[in-house]
């Protein structure tokens, strides 16, 4: 395997509090050293990024690959290649597949896959996803299950997300919650509000998450379990994380970057990439979620990609499955509409994005640190460009911000010391969308041998 | 003022001079329907199709009796969203239709947004009968009118809408019509029945039906569904009739020349009493006339938009020498 000399590179590295212009070399799949003025040997590529931020791969701890089950909607191929696309060099994929990753060997069909990047299966609590018996935890620990989660629906029997938290704590591996009362979200479709009772559209109110928080809250005191709380959407669930946190539960929680750049006056426009679960709430609670993640109540930003077909998506709002894809706009979204707007820096999103969802799943990425796994990614925060629906290499194009303009673009994606995306690649990957007039793109990368 | 749009969603954002032009335009069709000859020839050639995916019969058939009255080709086509779930999408099936050149669609469905949805897909102009609990612009349209004929111009009229205001369309379109209008509006019902924040929407808020059509011109009565008992909204219907029903006695202590409507159709007993529905305060059939001649005006207008539209086409086609 080749050498790689990253150099004129700004390398952002929170796990090391580094924030430094220094090369860095990747060998043997590893990263290497790092420094100034390090000499390329024989055998090396060196790549010059000129200025653009030098960071470690990008851990997304929430997506759907939908594989097996719905491969017209995404596979783990396409899926892990959006990830590349995205600046992502590790994935959890969450089990609401069909059949759900409930049973070893579906843990290993998911981690048998040729891909890009490095996936991590996350296994089901229960058995089918149906919330009554729970899964073999510590055999598909064992098959390489990094957390489990019943996600897309909650665990709605307190007695059952009693056991799993304890049963899971004796496995070692984090729940996965995703917390929402079923009963009080009834037939709701978007968040309840100012925005639902003009709409006329089903409201899901704030109290349908925070009540199933707080439940897991207590759960999580009274077991001493991991608990981890998916897709944190309002600002009495992130208050609710910030006491368990001062009271010393063992409680993280990440959120997703549509819950702090949409909010629910958007969803009137009945746009059907903008019905998710939990929905799209109002600004107030949009600008709670921007504390949380600035003052660390918030642990990580992770994308929720959740692909689905323009058959089931161009249809009436309420009739619409829930979910938008994400794994692309991951790293844009959140340099657009968290360190543009001055909420977070540089370094706090690299954290959120990579540092801490990597800790929190006891993964080997996240750092930059000499001897670690050579995961890159390589972004310029500067590159203004207009999202397009051909952009995306998901199988799915279900996302609210194609139209839109972002703010910061990747353009090296490096997986296991292996290049697997760059934005001026001439292979049959290339988008020439991306290229267009008009927009600013960097030099290309003067890359030699 | 000239009215130029090609859609008719919901009243929300829709100025207080577009809504007099549909009025006045109104006025004039209503003149019509007072004659022994009741048609004119103003639309002949443009087909219109009445799209129903919900059961309604009064806005059907007024809407068909308007395209009718107004010489257009009139296509009905009734279908519950559960056999259409089943088969054909909601933007195939119109698409269909306007296969069939179809110049105006006017669509009721449970879905809101569903005509908002169907203006991305279709060519034709869209007249929202009604979209879940989101919009009804035609009925607040007609109630406008009928307002206007008892009481002249409605800048500081008293108008209070008493009953389930969560579920209704009917409610949200009076209230952007009316504030339009610059009308003071109170809406009056259990706690259980209001949208949340739907002060915001420039009504006043009340839970107590003495104080909130006392001084009142209008009382606009909403039907009150059986099935919400079930949802748990209601403790009773008996317990609705007690604390919000128009009764007689109720209706006594309001002012003497209060005007009281209802969309229809009337759950007698529930929310309104027989001798108030049939008594002389009640102007409820009139809403039902005054629908034909509403709906006549919002058609011709979006018509001539349309046909605007296309002159505006020609021209530039004509120009580019084809």
């Amino acid at each position: 395997m080749r050498k790689i000399l990253i150099t004129g590179g700004r390398v952002i590295d929170p796990a090391t509090r580094t924030d430094d212009h220094v090369d860095v070399l990747l060998a043997e799949g590893r990263v290497a050293e790092w420094g100034k003025g390090i000499e390329a040997g024989g055998e090396t590529l060196t790549v010059d990024v000129d200025g653009a931020i030098v960071a470690p791969g990008l851990v997304d701890m929430h997506v759907h690959l939908r594989d097996p089950g719905r491969e017209d909607e995404e596979t783990i191929e396409s899926g892990t290649a959006a990830a590349a696309h995205g600046g992502v060099t590790a994935v959890a994929a969450m089990p609401n597949t069909e059949p759900a990753i409930d049973t070893p060997s579906w843990v290993e069909y998911v981690r048998s896959q040729e891909t890009p990047i490095a996936v991590y299966p996350i296994a089901a609590i229960t058995v089918g996803r149906e919330g009554k018996t729970l899964t073999g935890m510590a055999e598909l620990a064992e098959a390489g299950a990094v957390a489990f989660s019943d996600d897309g629906s909650p665990v709605v029997s307190p007695t059952v997300m009693r056991r799993a938290l304890e049963y899971a704590s004796m496995v070692g591996l984090p729940i996965i919650s995703h917390c929402e009362d079923l009963d009080l979200k009834g037939s709701g479709v978007m968040n309840e509000g100012l925005a639902s009772t003009l709409s006329g559209l089903r409201g899901i109110p704030a109290a349908a998450e925070e009540v199933a928080v707080a439940r897991d809250i207590i759960l999580a005191r009274t077991t001493g379990a991991k608990l981890h709380i998916a897709h944190v959407s309002t600002e009495g669930s992130v208050e609710l994380v910030r006491r368990a946190k001062e009271d010393g539960i063992a409680i993280t929680c990440e959120t997703a970057p549509h819950y702090f750049s949409l909010n629910d006056d958007d969803v009137r426009s009945y746009d059907t990439s903008l019905r998710v679960s939990p929905p799209i709430r109002s600004a107030a609670d949009l600008a709670a979620i921007k504390v949380g993640l600035a003052d660390g109540t918030i642990d990580a930003i992770a994308s929720d990609h959740a692909p689905h077909s323009v058959e089931e998506k161009q249809v009436e709002f309420d009739a619409a499955p829930p979910g938008m894809i994400g794994v692309e706009t991951l790293l844009p979204v959140t340099l657009t509409n968290l360190v543009q707007s001055g909420t977070v820096t540089l370094e706090r999103a690299v954290e959120l994005l990579s540092t801490d969802p990597a800790s929190i799943l006891n993964i080997p990425h996240g750092t930059l640190e000499a001897g670690s796994r050579a995961d890159v990614t390589v972004f310029d925060p500067d590159w203004a460009w207009e999202v397009t629906a051909d952009w995306f290499r998901s199988k799915s194009k279900n996302s609210p911000f194609i139209g839109r303009t972002l703010q910061g673009r990747v353009i090296l994606t490096i997986s296991e010391g292996k290049i697997v995306f760059e934005e001026n690649a001439t292979s049959d990957n290339d988008d020439g969308e991306a290229h267009a007039e008009g927009e600013h793109r960097p030099e290309e990368l003067p890359v030699h041998v | 003022m000239r009215w130029t749009r090609k859609h008719l969603l919901g009243l929300e954002g829709v100025g207080r001079d577009e809504i007099v032009a549909i009025l006045d335009a109104a006025a004039k069709f209503r003149e019509i329907l007072d004659r022994p000859v009741k048609k004119v020839p103003t639309l002949r050639g443009i087909t219109i199709v009445n799209l129903f995916f919900e059961p309604s019969t009064r806005t059907r058939m007024s809407f068909e009796l308007a395209e009718k009255r107004l010489s257009a080709d009139t296509l009905n086509f009734a279908a519950s969203t559960s056999s259409v779930k089943k088969g054909e999408t909601l933007r195939d099936t119109a698409r269909n239709i306007e296969a069939m050149m179809v110049d105006m669609v006017v669509m009721r469905h449970p879905s809101p947004g569903a005509p908002h949805f169907l203006t991305h897909h279709l060519d034709a102009s869209i007249i929202n009968a009604g979209d879940g609990p989101h919009e009804h612009p035609t009925q607040a349209l007609l109630d406008l009118f009928t307002m206007r004929e008892r009481l002249g111009d409605l800048d500081g009229k008293r108008v209070t809408i008493v009953g389930d205001i969560l579920h209704s369309r009917v409610a949200r379109s009076n209230v952007w019509g009316l504030t339009a209008l610059g009308a003071e509006v109170t809406l009056c019902g259990p706690t259980t029945f209001m949208p949340v924040e739907i002060e915001k929407m420039g009504a006043r808020v009340s839970t107590d039906i003495r104080e909130s059509t006392v001084d009142a011109d209008v009382v606009n009565v909403l039907r009150i569904q059986r099935e919400r008992q079930e949802g748990g909204f209601l403790p009773s219907l008996r317990e609705y009739t007690n604390l919000f029903g128009i009764t007689a006695e109720r209706v006594a202590g309001m002012r003497p020349d209060v005007v009281i409507m209802h969309p229809g159709p009337i759950n007698r007993g529930v929310e309104l009493m027989t001798d108030v529905a049939d008594g002389d305060r009640s102007v409820i059939l009139d809403q039902v006339t005054n629908g034909v001649a509403v709906r006549m005006a919002i058609i011709y207008l979006l018509s001539r938009v349309r046909a605007a539209e296309r002159i505006e086409e020609s021209e530039i086609l004509a120009e580019v020498g084809l």
